[in-house]
């Protein structure tokens, strides 16, 4: 194999996907999506702050249809990269290093994302 | 006999030139983000519209304005500290890398420039 074609860690997609490393890819996808999300809401603070009618122009642009599903991936990566956080921040401090502790918490903070999401779509988009 | 210098020893840095100054300072804005994500959370979720006159009035409000600053600053400092890594990893080449980093620290400066102006203009109500 030539050297420039050969594969460079991390590698992603060789491992058998368990709670541990899809939680932890989710977390960086979503960090990613937030990214993406402060991209967007500061165009819209910008066009608060230039006034009425830039504003409404940016509001109309942000109700279209297609944007809709955006809002929930941003609510759905915002409470579940809120969750796993918190996790990662458990672990920094030492705690929760146990294999059913890994696993209960993985799936505590999916159950939490899942709720949340709902709730708060359900509060805010509808 | 090592080969590390007396100064190196020290400062406890090896060929990653650096300390754990980019770990610290995750952590820390991830640890400030909490509540002050929750906070944005709940006070969208508890705006009655997101009507221009809505909007400036809530942003306007010089605690609501202070903390919105400094959730801006923060959310940009970690965005950028996160998206550092994943470039660092899975952007290839030192040219490449180096470039994209370049571009998207410029682009957090940026927004976290655009947003915080924002504010402080909606803030003194222009």
């Amino acid at each position: 194999m030539d050297r420039a074609d050969r594969p460079i860690s991390p590698h992603v997609f060789v491992y058998r996907w368990q709670i541990t490393n899809t939680l932890s890819i989710l977390h960086r996808m979503t960090g990613i999506v937030l990214s993406l999300g402060v991209l967007v809401a500061v165009c819209w603070l910008v066009a608060l702050a230039g006034g009425e009618a830039g504003y409404e122009r940016v509001r109309s642009a942000y109700s279209a249809v297609w944007f809709q599903p955006l809002y929930l991936g941003w609510i759905f990566s915002i409470f579940f990269h809120l969750a796993n956080g918190i996790r990662h921040l458990c672990w920094d401090a030492g705690y929760g290093f146990e294999h059913h502790q890994i696993r209960i918490g993985g799936w505590l903070v999916v159950a939490f994302a899942a709720v949340t999401t709902v709730v708060f779509s359900a509060f805010v988009l509808f | 006999m090592s080969l590390v210098s007396p100064l190196n020893k020290v400062l406890g840095l090896g060929s990653a030139k650096g300390g754990s100054e980019h770990w610290w300072v995750q952590r820390l804005s991830a640890v400030a983000l909490v509540p002050l994500g929750l906070w944005l959370l709940i006070a969208i979720a508890r705006l009655p519209d997101f009507g221009y006159a809505t909007v400036v009035a809530w942003i306007a409000n010089p605690l609501n304005s202070i903390l919105l600053i400094l959730l801006t600053l923060t959310m940009v400092y970690h965005s950028h500290l996160g998206i550092q890594v994943v470039v660092e990893d899975y952007v290839h080449g030192k040219a490449t890398k180096t470039a994209t980093l370049i571009v998207l620290t410029l682009a957090h400066l940026f927004l976290g420039c655009a947003g915080v102006y924002s504010v402080l203009r909606i803030g003194f109500g222009s």
